[in-house]
């Protein structure tokens, strides 16, 4: 019954990983850029909402919904003045540029806000629901819940919407969606916007999970977020959404297992192995590079 | 051409380098005395970054002190009274920063002693800088035990702490645990990361009568501990022993009291910070037992009560373990002067490691061959996230 347990336990981690791993495959599919800020917008969403809480006595679904929206806008602020102006320069450029908004974004904080962590307003009342010996929180039933939701959403928005189509045009080819008629720094934008606002959601909710924030929490889960991408395929929505699950689970059943303090190491070797068996990742397929 | 200009230039570097070179060895003859009627006195404190909350509580009780010392007149030198003057300088919870403050706090400001940094990895950092100034350091919170020995196992003659070493109170928690809970079989879920809990650890287990049924590990930073604690809520164990600090400790016990674990969750003086029962939630920071350097319900000196009254009127908080703390390394100074009769910064070396019956708030302290201040651990237990009784614990 404890694999179970554990189960549940991997996928309210892992769900959170599959937000963050959505911000980065979309914009890794667009620009392809792996935009390293993006773990450190997710702490903007868990500060943001943690002083609306605070200062405004929101409720947790409004402070969930402003802290999206304050991360797209975030988000595409960061996206106008870090790396639009190097839309033209080597992609190197680009993703040193990314880690230092990263560090910026962080210091930055530390500084106005002091890195000693905060304790996350408790907006609602932990129940734990036990089915046999299997117990799940409300907590992380809403985790779980809004992610999907999140996803689904997501996958409409990319599908079914005409920006969603000019995402799919610029990242394919983005000259020839610029000679169809296709705003390309408008597309690119609204990536960042979608992405960004994901990644604020998920800070919101870890905030209230864990109850502790501090403007270092985007770091490590960034980087795995990053690994969940490239497991699932980097550029792939679904992929990504994959990637976060089963890093979560894997980062769970190792520590299960009994090997507590190889868990980062498990994470990084997967990444190391998807990179030399499958460099496309799970879902990606393999595609010969244009010459 | 090019070349005899280049050899004049390495020329005059060199007879540059020279006069710098003899600056710093008559400096490092003697160190620092105070001149005139001041004795400055170094702050290399993590006012900002991870360790920020242990240092700016260092801030606090040091800057209580001197004023204290300054208002009752100041230091008895001989026949004179003479001043402290406090410069700070923050060192950003950052090793390297902390290796650099060292240097300037000693020979630009020509500090007498140095107080801080206050976690073990930045002393060590600073201490090289420090010796090489021959100019003393407290730490008000490194607990590491091999801190204040050398590689060979000699004493660091620059290093001293006010607070007592890892393994003083991970032995006396296994005791406290086995004599006065009466606990047989322990849990331990660690922080592999750090050398404090590596250090609690090994201390524990070594003085531990009973079971250590199982062993974890984490790692600081870590915020998900759910698959952990699922795995030892099959596991038989009376305690669960927590070997880090608050913001990680914090965590595991919201966790583990919401998973169903109600054994009593232990740890040491990392616990010590009001952040953990507000990141564990005032519901669930209940049976969680900590040693601690200090506490008002176990006052271990009668100097206590004045200390509390004062910090309060003073910065209109309570005071908790590391001020008070900073607030004795500041006295240990004064006494260290008074008894050396000097303001020589190598003399009030060798005061501190004289120091013997030396009334502190955190109690009475004499320090041993390896620098370690002798002194009771205090053994707090917390219900509903408040204090609810405390034992010392020899």
């Amino acid at each position: 019954m404890q694999i179970l347990q554990q189960l549940i336990n991997g996928l309210s981690l892992g769900s959170i990983y599959a937000l963050l791993a959505l911000g980065y495959t979309m914009v890794y599919g667009i620009i392809k850029l792996i935009n390293f800020a993006h773990g450190d917008v997710y702490m903007l969403g868990a500060f943001w909402g943690y002083f609306m809480i605070n200062k405004f006595h929101m409720s947790f679904w409004p402070a969930l919904i402003t802290a999206m929206i304050f991360c797209a806008i975030a988000g595409v602020i960061i996206e106008f003045l870090a790396y639009r102006p190097l839309r033209d320069s080597p992609r190197i450029v680009v993703l040193i540029t990314a880690i230092g908004v990263s560090f910026l974004l962080e210091n930055g904080m530390s500084y106005l806000f002091s890195s000693s962590p905060r304790d996350f307003p408790q907006v609602m009342d932990v129940q734990r629901y036990h089915l046999g010996s299997v117990s799940i929180s409300n907590i992380q039933i809403l985790i779980l819940l809004t992610s999907i939701i999140l996803m689904i959403l997501l996958q409409l928005i990319v599908k079914r919407t005409r920006m969603g189509k000019a995402m799919r045009a610029v990242s394919v080819d983005p000259e020839a969606a610029q000679l169809i008629g296709i705003n390309v720094d408008h597309t690119i934008s609204f990536t960042f916007a979608l992405g960004s606002a994901l990644a604020g959601a998920a800070g919101v909710m870890i905030g209230l999970y864990y109850n502790s924030i501090d403007p270092l929490m985007g770091m490590t889960p960034g980087i795995k977020a990053f690994v969940a991408a490239v497991l699932g395929g980097i550029g792939l929505i679904p992929g990504a959404a994959l990637g976060g699950f089963v890093i979560g689970i894997i980062e769970t059943v190792v520590q299960a297992l009994g090997f507590s303090a190889f868990r980062d190491a498990a994470v990084y070797a997967i990444l190391i192995i998807i990179l030399i068996v499958r460099p496309a990742g799970i879902l990606g397929k393999t595609t010969r590079e244009k010459v | 051409m090019k070349k005899s200009k280049f050899a004049a230039m390495a020329a005059a570097l060199m007879m540059l380098a020279a006069t710098f070179a003899g600056c710093a060895n008559k400096a490092g003859q003697s160190g620092n005395s105070a001149s005139g009627n001041t004795i400055t006195i170094g702050g290399n404190f993590e006012l900002s970054g991870s360790a920020a909350a242990y240092g700016s509580a260092m801030e606090r009780g040091v800057k209580l002190a001197v004023k204290q010392i300054n208002q009752d007149g100041g230091v008895k030198v001989g026949n004179k009274k003479m001043k402290l003057k406090l410069v700070t300088k923050d060192n950003k919870s950052d090793n390297s920063q902390a290796a650099a403050i060292a240097t300037n706090l000693t020979t630009q400001t020509k500090a007498s002693a140095v107080i801080g940094p206050i976690t073990s990895g930045a002393g060590l950092a600073a201490l090289p800088n420090m010796t090489k100034a021959k100019v003393p350091l407290i730490t008000p919170g490194g607990t590491q035990d091999s801190l204040t020995l050398q590689k060979n196992g000699k004493v660091q003659p620059y290093m001293f702490r006010s607070c007592f070493e890892d393994s003083f109170q991970g032995k006396a928690l296994a005791k406290y645990v086995y004599n006065n809970m009466k606990l047989k079989n322990v849990a331990i879920l660690g922080d592999k990361s750090t050398d404090y809990a590596q250090g609690l650890i090994k201390a524990f287990k070594s003085e531990y009568q009973g079971k250590i049924t199982t062993t974890e590990y984490y790692q600081a930073g870590d915020k998900d501990f759910q698959a952990l604690l699922t795995k030892l809520k099959n596991k038989k164990f009376d305690a669960l022993f927590v070997p880090g600090y608050y913001s990680e400790a914090g965590l595991i016990i919201r966790q583990a009291r919401e998973m169903g674990l109600n054994q009593p969750i232990i740890g040491a003086d990392g616990f010590a910070d009001p952040k953990l029962v507000k990141i564990a939630g005032k519901k669930a920071a209940t049976n969680v037992y900590y040693t601690t350097h200090f506490d008002p319900k176990a006052p271990a000196s009668s100097k206590v009560d004045d200390y509390l009254k004062l910090y309060k009127s003073t910065y209109h908080e309570d005071a908790a373990t590391f001020d008070a703390l900073s607030y004795d390394a500041v006295y240990m100074i004064k006494q260290a002067i008074e008894d050396e009769k000097s303001t020589n910064s190598v003399k009030v070396a060798d005061g501190l490691a004289k120091l013997k019956n030396f009334k502190g708030v955190t109690g009475t302290i004499t320090m041993d061959k390896k620098h370690n201040p002798q002194k009771p651990v205090i053994v707090s237990k917390l219900e509903n996230g408040t204090e609810a009784e405390a034992t010392a614990v020899k």
